[in-house]
Order: structure tokens, then sequence, then C-alpha cells
């Protein structure tokens, strides 16, 4: 737990230090992410202790965001003004995305096209 | 009676108090959502409405819950850097899609960009509102940077952001079942791509394979959306 916490935090560390080291403008996190990818990569494999923190972090994501996300509540004057649109346009906006996405993988990733859905471990 | 009062200004100044409330939001979500078989029922809402509710009631300011809920919001980072384990457990697979990722990622990116601020232009949204609306798509601290450097409003982009991730967990899996989508790993990219960390929450109840590459899929498209929005913005006389 605390070994798989401490690569964690030293790979969000590295990746804050990039982010301001070379002015990027993405945030230190998806650096983080970025570079951990690539350690596994030339490591081959995740230790086990990364891997069930790892889990359990992913685990509770949705709770992670409920700080942040209410947030909302001091921008309700202005939602109420312009709810219609900001309502179409997330709409909207969000189900084109979603399909044309997955569309454009589907019709370009041929070895994808017509087969069942592939066996997936169930978290 | 006024032992009430001071009671719930100790406790309410205590970091403990909205600590406890925001698991117990989660937990009472997570426990409905469980039960309601109905994909508005999503955890990420669930907790935020509860939440929010009980702070307008209390006459609480959000500066002070979110001051007391930091060290949640700080494990959000961590949590970012840890979905490097599973797309990395799925590498093969990755390896084996690298041509039509990217070339769904940008179709997806340019979208995702272009349809929010027409829809928004046609509907005759503010202009501050349209720039804000421009990074919907990806995840907070990015979109805001976004925000910021177009002359939009950082905050209301938090807020845009955040209604576009739990639109695209709610709207996601039907529209790719009515797509007849069924490859996770594409669901999962798409969901990503479209609706950051939020849709990336709800990828991984589906499957671990979907919720990986909705993780790639956010990662990616943050960093593309970074890149492109500029280009767009000066093309389009914003900068």
């Amino acid at each position: 737990m605390i070994a798989g916490l401490t690569i964690l935090l030293l790979f969000q560390l590295l990746g804050e230090l990039t982010v301001t080291a070379l002015r990027l403008p993405v945030p230190g996190p998806v650096v983080g992410m970025l570079l951990l990818f690539v350690a596994l990569l030339l490591r081959g494999h995740a230790p086990q202790a990364l891997a069930s923190t790892s889990q359990k972090l992913i685990g509770i994501l949705a709770l992670l965001f409920v700080p942040a996300g209410t947030g909302i509540i001091t921008y309700l004057a202005l939602l109420r003004r312009e709810w219609l649109p900001i309502g179409v346009s997330l709409i909207g906006s969000t189900v084109l995305t979603i399909a044309v996405t997955a569309l454009v993988l589907r019709s370009t990733g041929t070895h994808l096209q017509g087969r069942p859905p592939s066996q997936t471990r169930q978290s | 009676m006024t032992d009430l009062t001071s009671l719930w200004r100790a406790v309410a100044a205590s970091p403990l108090m909205w600590l406890t409330v925001t698991l117990l939001a989660f937990l009472g979500a997570r426990w409905v959502c469980d039960r309601a078989r109905s994909p508005v029922a999503n955890p990420v809402l669930l907790s935020i409405l509860a939440v929010a509710t009980l702070l307008l009631v209390t006459r609480t300011a959000y500066e002070t819950y979110f001051d007391a809920t930091r060290f949640i919001h700080f494990l959000l980072g961590t949590a970012t850097v840890a979905l490097a384990v599973p797309l990395h457990q799925r590498m093969e697979k990755l390896r084996s899609m690298l041509g039509p990722l990217v070339i769904a990622l940008v179709a997806g990116s340019l979208t995702a960009i272009l349809s929010a601020v027409a829809l928004g232009t046609a509907l005759g949204a503010s202009g501050p509102t349209l720039r804000s609306l421009a990074p919907k798509s990806v995840t907070t601290p990015i979109a805001m940077g976004i925000s910021e450097k177009l002359g939009g409003l950082p905050p209301l982009t938090a807020v845009l952001v955040i209604l576009t991730g739990i639109l695209g967990a709610i709207i996601g899996e039907p529209l790719l079942d009515l797509l007849k989508v069924r490859d996770p790993s594409a669901r999962g990219f798409a969901i990503g791509v479209a609706s950051h960390g939020i849709g990336t929450a709800r990828a991984f109840e589906s499957s671990e394979e979907a919720g990986a590459f909705s993780g790639l899929g956010m990662g990616l498209n943050g960093i593309l959306t970074a890149i492109l929005i500029p280009i767009l913005a000066a093309l389009l006389g914003w900068i």
C-alpha cells in the first residue's frame, strides 16, 4: 500500500517538476501518468504493490471528483441565465464526440470489425 | 439551546465534518446507483447534488467546503498517475490499435471543440461562455489553463467540464449500444476523449479494459486539445 503510493507520488512529483521546468500547458499528473507508462514499458511489468494501490485508487475515482464538482454551486446564476445554449452545446457536443470517436475507430481499425465483444476481465 | 449553535460552529469549522459528509454522500450515492438500474443514477452526479444541497441549506461557502476536502481533491492527481498501470497491462492491444487510435483521437478532439463552439454560437451563448465551452471535454486543469489563455472564465470552464463528464458518463454506454460499438477498448476510448476522468470512472465500472482505454483517451485528448485550441482560435480570430 505505502510502497505503491510512494511510487505514484514520486511520478506525480516528477510530472509536476517536468511541467514547471518546461512550462508545459498540461497538468503535472497527466505528465506523471505518461512518465509512469514509459517507466512500466522499460521495466516490463508493474510491481505488485503499485498494481494493487492503483486499482484501489481507480476504484474510488468517482469520489475524487466531488470536491471540485461541487463548485458548480458558485455558477448557478450564470447557468440559469444561459442554460439553453450551454445545455444544447454540452449535450450535442458530447453525443457527437463519443459517436465520431467510436465510429472512426471502428472503421479504421479493421481488426475490430465484426468481432464479438472481446473477453474482458470484469473489475 | 445556545449549545447547539456553538456545537454546530465548532464542528462546521473543522475539516472532519465535510470530509465525513463527502464520504457519506458518496457511499449513499453508490448504494443508490447499485440498486437503481438507470443510467442517470451516476455516483458523481448524486454525490455532488447531495453535498451541494447541504451546503446551500446550511449556508456554507463553497470555499469553506473545498478547503476542508482538499485532501480528497489532491488524490485526484495521484489517481490520474495510477491510470498508467491498467493501460500498461493492455500494451499488446494498444500497440495493435495505435494507428486507428491516433486517427480517432484527432477526429474526436476536433469534433469536441468545434461542435461545442458551433452549437453555443447558434443558440446565442455570450463570448466568455463560448470561450469557456471550447475546452469542455478535457480534464479540469488543462481546460482551465486553455480557457484562461482564450479569455474565457476558468471557474466556469471547470463547471462545464464537470457537467460534460457527467453527461458523457450517463449518455456514453446507451449511445454506444445504439451505435453497436461493442469492443470495450473502442467504447472506453470514445468516452475518455469526450468526457475525461468522470467518463473514465464510469468506464472502469463496465470493464477494466474500457477503463484503461478511457484513461488513455482522456490523457491524449488533454494534450491534443491544448495544442489544437490555440491554432483553431487563431483561425477563428479569437486571439
